[in-house]
């Protein structure tokens, strides 16, 4: 074989799901030894192809050639048989399972039984040559996140992979530990493996690329050969097609605080809060950085009145509401944009106008002595699309039948046709195009403009950057610091999130 | 190779045609169990049409035979919406009739008798559904296993009663002492059994389905089943809504209790419901939980149910066949509803 | 009170015990291979029902026990892999199609029982399993006799047990099957197929469903009648729960379970006579119940059970 074979080809890749063109005609290289940049916003068909590479989906048209031979991939384990493995964003592991059974997982035995020794050896192997330990026998629930990223890529070298994807890997990964994986791909590199790294952060990219295909829409945009000496200006606009101009914001005028936290403690779920001391104030927007699990889904829940605190006071508008229940905390007036729509902001199977009123069904507006007003509750879903431009065909659709951006406008109407004096939002923009995301942070701003006070949790750091007046971090359940947004750099935030930096 | 592609939306008609493929489905396999049976299909279903609707008696014999799994139908599709799994409708029928009936053997005017009946009846049917409920919400105790044992534990308590202390003096036999005639629920067609149960059970339909769809508890309930975690987010105490979802069936199912026992029986006995909890399940699938849907619903079941009798008695095919047709109308449904969210393509594109 | 004690701790009692526990083995193990795998199977009061059916009349028309018995493992597969396409590969409600399982499955027995055997006074019955003492085994006191001497499918349940954890904790199969149960993603990102698992898992439970209820019409009652389950496939299904999904604990709760049941027997026969027997009846029933919400704290049921798997949704 000669070396300038490359190890992956695709060709002329498209895919179509319904109306929705992910891929077309996609042409990707990637060569020994190699590391390739995947670029491109949410939605930009980065997984839909990378899928097709790993045997998720087929593809409408196009041809895939491993090592020049043409291959076809029906199944995840033809696309294992032929060299390839995936860390996909969300992680395919048994969390009550050890770390050798999820490693050991579609694996032939030896004479019928699992082969545990055999595996060690291999383990250890794998644990020298990349420096990825691993204790076997642990349960996986009980690993930190990069240890559970850190399996998954040794199950994909323990199937021999000689293409290794990474979905987004560092999504979920404090800035310290970003370094620690660069590393060991580094060193898979030196051994002769390819991989093709997904990722929308440019400065990460240019960190770790040797070469860069970056996608919008579902196509090509453009490749960029030495990423490291590329301005990320440049980039960027390769991934979006235009200049990023962050929405004007008007100077923060403060005013007494509307949501106030004190010396709060909870218990879970995931990491629960201790002794978080928190304001916001009218007419600010405070934003919460923190990498995911750190205690930001019990914050939002102590706050909406969804988990008790046992410890500490939370107080709205002066207000006492430690003990309130969530529709008792709504009626004082807060919004809530949750972090998944589809599992907790919406009711999938039942008419978009039906969870545009469920905060509210039981107000005046929606009902009387128990009985529904199906017309006031039409008439509401209607006045919000319009207004929102939410496009659907009207307010008795399935609401699950809404795509991700329309869901998101659907869900502000609902908190913001109330006028609420306290907004919590979380990841509101994961998952949205550009144009949706800026529709969500321009109301965002509008409502600071009304004197509203705005929390906002995110893990997209520029989201915050651009967004809020002051910036706390979360490290595990703690507020591991405060900036000013005009203190606040992606480096300060990230020593902050990775708590290296304790004091506030 | 056939694959499933998701609906964005399914046309209007296609939602009531459903029901009628399924059981048209049904129909012509089970057609295939008459003929091993050495009958002819028509002839077999023939007769149990005449049966069933032949004439006004057979019409009046099924509606009698179709209020209970009318209750029970309704009981299962008003639990079902709040994704309370309640597969106790069995057991809650049978507290039902016990309570009625201990209600209707005291003296007391016919009216008062029949309203007190109904009301007892109710609540020993919610009290019921109440266990499951309850242990569900409070220790996350899984739901249809315990509502389906207590269908066992309740039907052993209604034996042992009958057996011995509320054995019935006069006859002797393993069977209740009977109602009180002035509790007997009145007859609405002279000669034939069409009680004012009936009335009663065609009349909670509608009433069912508007607590459903046009009260803001009917909002919760079904906002509850179909995503908790959304109503809890849109501060709705889900676990209230199931308790409250679960004394509503609870009590619809006990009503077809009373309605058996003031309306067919007079008294409680071993058999005095042969599965109707069960054929509620049925029903209210066959009625994609739409309690409107749940009246033509349970009359098929009652036709088909009556007719077997007969059909067994012309054509000697085992009576069971109902059972057989119970089962799989159930299951057609279940997949013909898959053709609502779903449609079938082949998988195409390269090859 | 010592007579009534005396009664009950007689010689046969240990062997009622082991007669009572051994369908509920099968039937709990084949219930717990299902639900590791993530699918909860309801259908199998009506597997059960079946079987004891076709493993009946199998036996009675070819005067073949094991003819019988095969029947019922084939029956009870089929029933499985009737559920199995209902759930696993369509992805339709798990509790649901379990009902309809039961019902159709019922209605199916009643429906042939009674084709081939008409109408009869006395139900007809059969030569069933003869019990077969194990040489030298069967002479040790106390517990020789019970456990030894007992029917081949006692011994084959009581096999069952540390094969079914071998399977599952010590084979790719079983590490595959759990997978399945647990991260239907994991193992389908693994190359494993996770509707291949599913099926295999409810087939083989729906034949072990099927040996549990030919035991009861073959070597216990030795016939036929309508209530011959009575239940007993929903004790199982409370039994995986309380036996925590593992094969060991799940036996050992058929076994706790059979104690309970043989002891209202004895008490029965004892004579308590101010007492209805149907309390007795009901005590297994009300006891498991309990047990649940004592449990329900441990419990920790398969991840994905209820869980359809559907690969290429968007």
């Amino acid at each position: 074989m000669s070396p300038d074979v490359p190890l992956i080809e695709m060709r002329g890749i498209s895919k179509s799901f319904g109306a929705v063109k992910a891929n077309q005609a996609v042409d990707l290289v990637v060569g020994r030894g190699e590391i390739l940049g995947l670029l491109g916003e949410n939605g930009a068909g980065k997984t839909t192809l990378m899928n097709i590479l790993f045997g998720a989906y087929q593809p409408d048209a196009g041809e895939i050639f491993i090592e020049g031979k043409p291959t076809v991939i029906n199944s995840s384990a033809d696309a294992l048989a032929a060299g390839i493995g995936m860390v996909h964003q969300h992680f395919h592991l048994a969390g009550r399972m050890s770390v050798l059974e999820n490693l050991l997982i579609g694996i032939p035995g030896k004479n019928g039984r699992l082969d545990r020794a055999g595996a060690l050896v291999k383990l250890a192997e794998i644990a020298d040559r990349y420096g990825l330990k691993l204790d076997p026998d642990v349960a996986v629930s009980s690993l930190s996140i990069g240890e559970q990223q850190r399996l998954e890529i040794v199950k994909a070298l323990y199937r021999g992979a000689k293409l290794l994807i990474l979905d987004e890997p560092t999504a979920v990964l404090a800035p310290g530990e970003v370094e620690g994986l660069f590393a060991a791909l580094r060193a898979m590199t030196q051994q002769g493996l390819g991989i093709i790294f997904i990722s929308h952060k440019l400065n990460e990219v240019r960190a770790l690329t040797h070469r860069c295909t970056v996608l919008r829409h579902g196509r090509v945009a453009g490749r960029v050969d030495r990423p490291a000496e590329t301005a990320t200006a440049e980039m960027a606009r390769l991934m979006c097609g235009h200049e990023i101009v962050p929405p004007a914001k008007g100077p923060s005028v403060p005013g007494s605080a509307v949501l106030q936290l004190e010396r709060v403690s909870t218990d879970g779920p995931g990491m629960p809060l201790r002794d978080v001391s928190l304001s916001v104030r009218e007419g600010e927007i405070v934003g919460i950085a923190g990498v995911s699990g750190n205690g930001q889904r019990a914050l939002a829940d102590v706050v909406s009145g969804m988990l008790r605190p046992n410890a500490g006071q939370i107080e709205i508008g002066g207000k006492a509401v430690s003990r309130f229940t969530p529709r008792e905390v709504q009626a004082l007036g807060l919004g809530r944009i949750p972090e998944d729509r589809m599992t907790t902001g919406l009711v999938t199977n039942l008419p978009l106008a039906d969870s545009m009123v469920l905060p509210r069904v039981g107000t005046e507006a929606f009902s009387r002595k128990g009985l529904l007003k199906p017309g006031a509750i039409i008439a509401f879903a209607e006045e919000q699309i319009k207004a929102y431009d939410i496009r659907c065909p009207g307010p008795m659709i399935r609401a699950g039948a809404l795509s991700g951006g329309n869901l998101q406008k659907a869900l502000l109407a609902r908190e913001l046709a109330f006028d609420p004096k306290v907004l919590i939002a979380a990841q509101p923009t994961r998952g949205l195009d550009i144009g949706a995301a800026r529709f969500v942070h321009e109301k965002f701003l509008a409502l600071r403009e009304r004197r509203c006070g705005i929390l906002v949790i995110s893990e997209d750091l520029e989201e915050l950057l651009t967004l809020s007046d002051r910036i706390a971090v979360m490290y595990e359940g703690r507020i591991a610091g405060m900036l000013d947004a005009a203190d606040a750099t992606v480096a300060r935030l990230g020593m902050l999130m990775s708590g290296a930096e304790g004091n506030a | 190779m056939l694959r499933l592609e998701p609906r964005q939306r399914t046309p209007g008609w296609f939602n009531l045609a459903l029901p009628f493929a399924a059981i048209i489905a049904t129909l012509v396999l089970c057609s295939g169990l008459i003929k091993m049976a050495g009958a002819s299909v028509f002839q077999a279903y023939g007769v149990m049409l005449d049966a069933s609707f032949g004439d006004t008696y057979a019409v009046t014999e099924t509606l009698v035979r179709a209020t209970p799994m009318i209750f029970t139908g309704l009981a299962v599709a008003v639990a079902f919406r709040a994704k309370f799994w309640n597969i106790g409708a069995e057991g809650q029928l049978l507290a039902g009739a016990m309570a009625g009936c201990w209600v209707g053997t005291f003296p007391m005017a016919g009216p008062l008798a029949m309203l007190l009946m109904a009301i007892v009846g109710a609540v020993a049917g919610a009290a019921v559904a109440l266990i499951p409920a309850l242990l569900r919400v409070k220790l996350k105790v899984d739901d249809v296993v315990s509502s389906l044992l207590l269908n066992s534990i309740v039907f052993y308590i209604l034996m042992a009663l009958i057996e011995t202390v509320w054995k019935d003096p006069l006859s002797g036999y393993p069977i209740s002492p009977p109602i009180e005639d002035a509790a007997n629920l009145p007859v609405l067609l002279a000669g034939t059994r069409l009680h004012l149960g009936v009335l009663v059970a065609l009349i909670a339909a509608p009433v069912v389905w508007f607590v459903i769809a046009r009260t803001t508890l009917g909002f919760k309930i079904r906002v509850t089943g179909e995503n908790p975690e959304a109503a809890r987010y849109g501060g709705i105490g889900v676990e209230r809504i199931i308790v409250l979802a679960a004394i509503l069936s609870g009590a619809l199912a006990g009503l077809a209790g009373v309605a058996e026992v003031g309306g067919v029986h007079f008294q409680v006995m071993s058999d005095i419901s042969p599965g109707y909890g069960y054929s509620g399940i049925v029903i209210a699938m066959l009625a994609r939980l739409n309690p409107l849907g749940v009246v033509p619903a349970a009359i098929f079941l009652a036709a088909v149910m009556t007719g077997a009798e007969a059909m067994s008695r012309a054509t000697g095919v085992p009576p069971f066949l109902s059972d057989v047709i119970q089962g799989m109308a159930l299951l057609a449904m279940l997949v013909a509803l898959l053709f609502t969210a779903y449609r079938i393509r082949r998988r195409g594109g390269a090859s | 009170m010592n007579a009534v004690l005396e009664q009950v701790f007689q010689v046969g009692f240990l062997a009622a015990i082991i007669r009572i526990a051994t369908p509920l083995a099968f039937a709990t193990l084949g219930e717990m291979f299902s639900e590791r795998a993530g699918v909860l199977n309801l259908g199998i009061e009506g597997i059960m029902l079946l079987s004891a059916m076709t493993g009946f009349t199998t036996a009675s028309l070819t005067g073949s026990l094991w003819l019988g018995i095969l029947a019922a493992i084939i029956t009870g597969a089929l029933m499985g892999a009737l559920h199995a396409v209902l759930t696993v590969a369509l992805g339709l409600s798990q509790h649901v199609c379990g009902i309809g399982v039961t019902l159709f499955g019922s209605g199916l027995a009643y429906f042939f029982y009674r084709l081939v055997f008409g109408q009869q006074s006395v139900p007809p019955s059969i030569e069933g399993f003869k019990p077969v003492p194990i040489p030298i085994l069967s002479d040790i006191p106390v517990i020789g006799p019970p456990i030894f001497n007992q029917f081949t499918l006692v011994y084959l349940a009581i096999l069952a047990i540390p094969i079914s954890a071998f399977l599952l904790y010590r084979t790719p199969w079983g590490l595959s099957l759990r997978m399945v149960g647990e991260n239907p993603r994991a193992a389908d990102s693994a190359g494993v197929s996770v509707i291949g698992m599913r099926f295999q898992a409810v087939m083989l439970g729906g034949a072990l469903m099927g040996v549990a209820g030919a035991f009861l019409t073959m070597a216990q009652f030795n016939a036929f009648t309508f209530g011959v389950i009575s239940g007993r496939g929903w004790v199982a299904i409370a039994l995986v729960v309380f036996g925590r999904w593992d094969p060991w604990r799940s036996a050992g709760a058929a076994l706790l379970f059979a104690f309970v049941d043989a002891l209202q027997l004895r008490l029965q026969a004892a004579g308590l006579g101010h007492i209805p027997y149907e309390i007795f009846l009901m005590l297994p029933f009300v006891l498991t119940i309990v047990a649940m919400a004592l449990m329900s704290r441990n419990a920790v049921a398969p991840s994905a059970l209820l869980k359809p798997f559907r690969r290429e949704e968007r």
